[in-house]
């Protein structure tokens, strides 16, 4: 299970019969474990990485650093909750430190997303205060860097 | 000038690879796939790159004494003994090289002379015949065979001995067979060459490249220590191919010796790879694990898919290649790999390339993209399909 995961963690594009012959296993037990983990929301799912400052797209993202107030016998599930509702958030984290969630959002302008913090996220029920980040250019997500690597130069030798 | 009766004969003997031919073709293709160069695809991992630009920022830019910074032949001996059980002295017994290769030429230019004979396995790596001639020696070339998954037995051996013989290589675990040599295999060899004169050469250069076993050096033997020199380096466990960093450790007598041709020819290692690869042995060990973990993946998946293919191959427990038969689709290797390349765009290097003993077979190598040995599969299935 754990190999089958490393390695769709990797690359979630392996066939069942590529992942079978590298994790060893048949192609029906890898589909089974597949299943299982997908079932049992292990596996959320398969999404690609884009690099949309490469495409005529426009796009901003915000780190939202958000402090709020905990829920008794809820802590901050709760609130954590109607704040990943909403489409515009990417990704909702509870944090130690200086303050509470941290939420990623992604609009098409900046218009857009303050518009988001100040008039959902801000004004809910629970959230005292809200300090926006806008990511000015993204280097490196899941291990995988944004930038063109140049190969070196090379004539090939035998080895 | 007649540049042929001014330059060396025996230089002059030694024929460039036949394989250029193939990589001039390959050179001109750009979208081709080329499972032929066998070097790790992975870049140096960075803490080892940042050490060595940390030792530029520092202005070591210096030679080093002639066997290598003494921190490095320490770290070199601790990680000898860490992970292979092997004791050397790293003051006169270790001497950091220009790459493994180096430490080849180093080990056949101090044993050899003229006309005493050299035995090599193979299909091996192609340096060991020419480094031998050029040293004044003879390479006395050994087939091993498929059969017994191109390792070296002690009845091979016993019968390419001679008086003259010098010296045996064993390059294991073995490029472009994917051959090891187990404990077992190494106590026959050893059982023969007890008692002789006979010196070892043990390439060891991709002793981390060992996949469901542990790789063992002949110099953990009983009694065969004092006559083997082992040849070492980073380039393949760590992915520093082009650091040139390498290393040889031996009895005292036989290194004082290579020392001394390394000190006159080359004077130091490169300082800049010699703290890089400080660090690679200091805290690198993790990184042969990840590297080895991805390769044995791609190892399993590209043996599966030859033997589905009905190219049959062993598995290969060593190293970063296979070496499937071509037999079955009864063209010579030169044939199969040339009209794959021309036709499929697909790089496999032929087994003749390896000397005496590879014809039938090809070296396929899998360091290299997942996507791309896929790609090459299904471009092979295709291939098989044309030629039936």
């Amino acid at each position: 299970m754990l190999k089958l995961l490393q390695l769709l963690e990797e690359d979630c594009t392996l066939t069942d019969s590529q992942l079978a012959a590298m994790a060893d296993l048949s192609v029906e037990e890898v589909a089974q474990q597949r299943k299982a983990l997908e079932e049992d929301r292990v596996i959320l799912g398969y999404k690609a990485i884009v690099d949309w400052d490469r495409t005529q797209r426009e796009a901003v993202t915000a780190l939202i650093e958000v402090r709020v107030t905990p829920q008794r016998g809820e802590g901050f599930d709760r609130v954590a909750q109607r704040i990943y509702q909403y489409d515009e958030v990417e990704s909702v984290y509870l944090m130690s430190g200086a303050y509470d969630l941290t939420v990623i959002i992604s609009g098409r302008t900046l218009k857009e997303v303050a518009q988001f913090v100040g008039e959902k996220l801000a004004t809910i029920e629970d959230v005292t205060g809200t300090a926006t980040h806008f990511i000015l250019k993204k280097y490196k997500e899941k291990h995988l860097i944004f930038e063109r690597q140049e190969p070196q130069e090379r004539e090939l030798i035998f080895v | 000038m007649n540049y042929q009766t001014i330059l060396n004969k025996r230089i002059q003997a030694v024929k460039p690879s036949g394989i250029r031919k193939f990589f001039d073709i390959l050179e001109e293709m750009n979208d081709a796939i080329s499972l032929g160069i066998g070097e790790p695809d992975f870049v140096t991992p960075w803490h080892i790159r940042d050490a060595g630009i940390y030792s530029l920022e520092k202005g070591y830019t210096k030679y080093t004494g002639n066997a290598g910074l003494m921190d490095l032949r320490r770290e070199i001996a601790n990680y000898l003994a860490r992970r292979f059980d092997l004791h050397y002295d790293p003051k006169g017994e270790i001497v950091v090289t220009v790459g493994g290769s180096e430490a080849l030429n180093l080990a056949l230019s101090c044993l050899l002379e003229a006309g005493e004979e050299v035995i090599i396995p193979t299909p091996s790596f192609v340096c060991y015949g020419p480094l031998t001639e050029m040293a004044g020696g003879v390479p006395v070339y050994l087939q091993l065979k498929a059969e017994n998954q191109f390792r070296l037995t002690a009845q091979e051996l016993k019968s390419a001995i001679t008086p003259k013989t010098k010296a045996l290589v064993l390059p294991f675990p073995c490029n472009p067979t994917g051959g090891v040599m187990e404990r077992a295999d190494l106590e026959a060899i050893a059982a023969v060459l007890e008692g002789t004169d006979i010196m070892v050469i043990s390439d060891e250069i991709y002793a981390e490249l060992t996949y469901g076993q542990k790789h063992v050096s002949i110099a953990n033997l009983p009694g065969m220590r004092e006559r083997t020199i082992l040849v070492n380096g980073f380039s393949k466990s760590h992915a520093m191919t082009g650091w040139r960093m390498g290393y040889t450790c031996g009895p005292q007598p036989v290194i004082k010796q290579m020392l001394k041709l390394h000190q006159f020819g080359i004077m130091s290692a490169p300082t800049t790879s010699q703290y890089a690869a400080i660090e690679a042995l200091k805290n690198g060990d993790g990184d042969i694990e990840k590297m080895r973990a991805e390769y044995d993946g791609r190892r399993r998946y590209l043996v599966d898919g030859l033997n589905r293919l009905g190219l049959h191959c062993f598995e290969p427990k060593g190293a970063f290649y296979a070496f499937p038969d071509l037999r079955s689709t009864g063209m010579s290797s030169d044939d199969f790999c040339e009209q794959f390349l021309r036709t499929q765009r697909v790089a496999i290097i032929p087994g003749t390339a390896f000397g005496p003993g590879g014809e039938g077979f090809a070296r396929v190598c899998y360091a290299t993209a997942m996507k791309d040995i896929a790609e090459a599969l299904v471009r092979l299935e295709r291939f098989l399909d044309a030629i039936k």
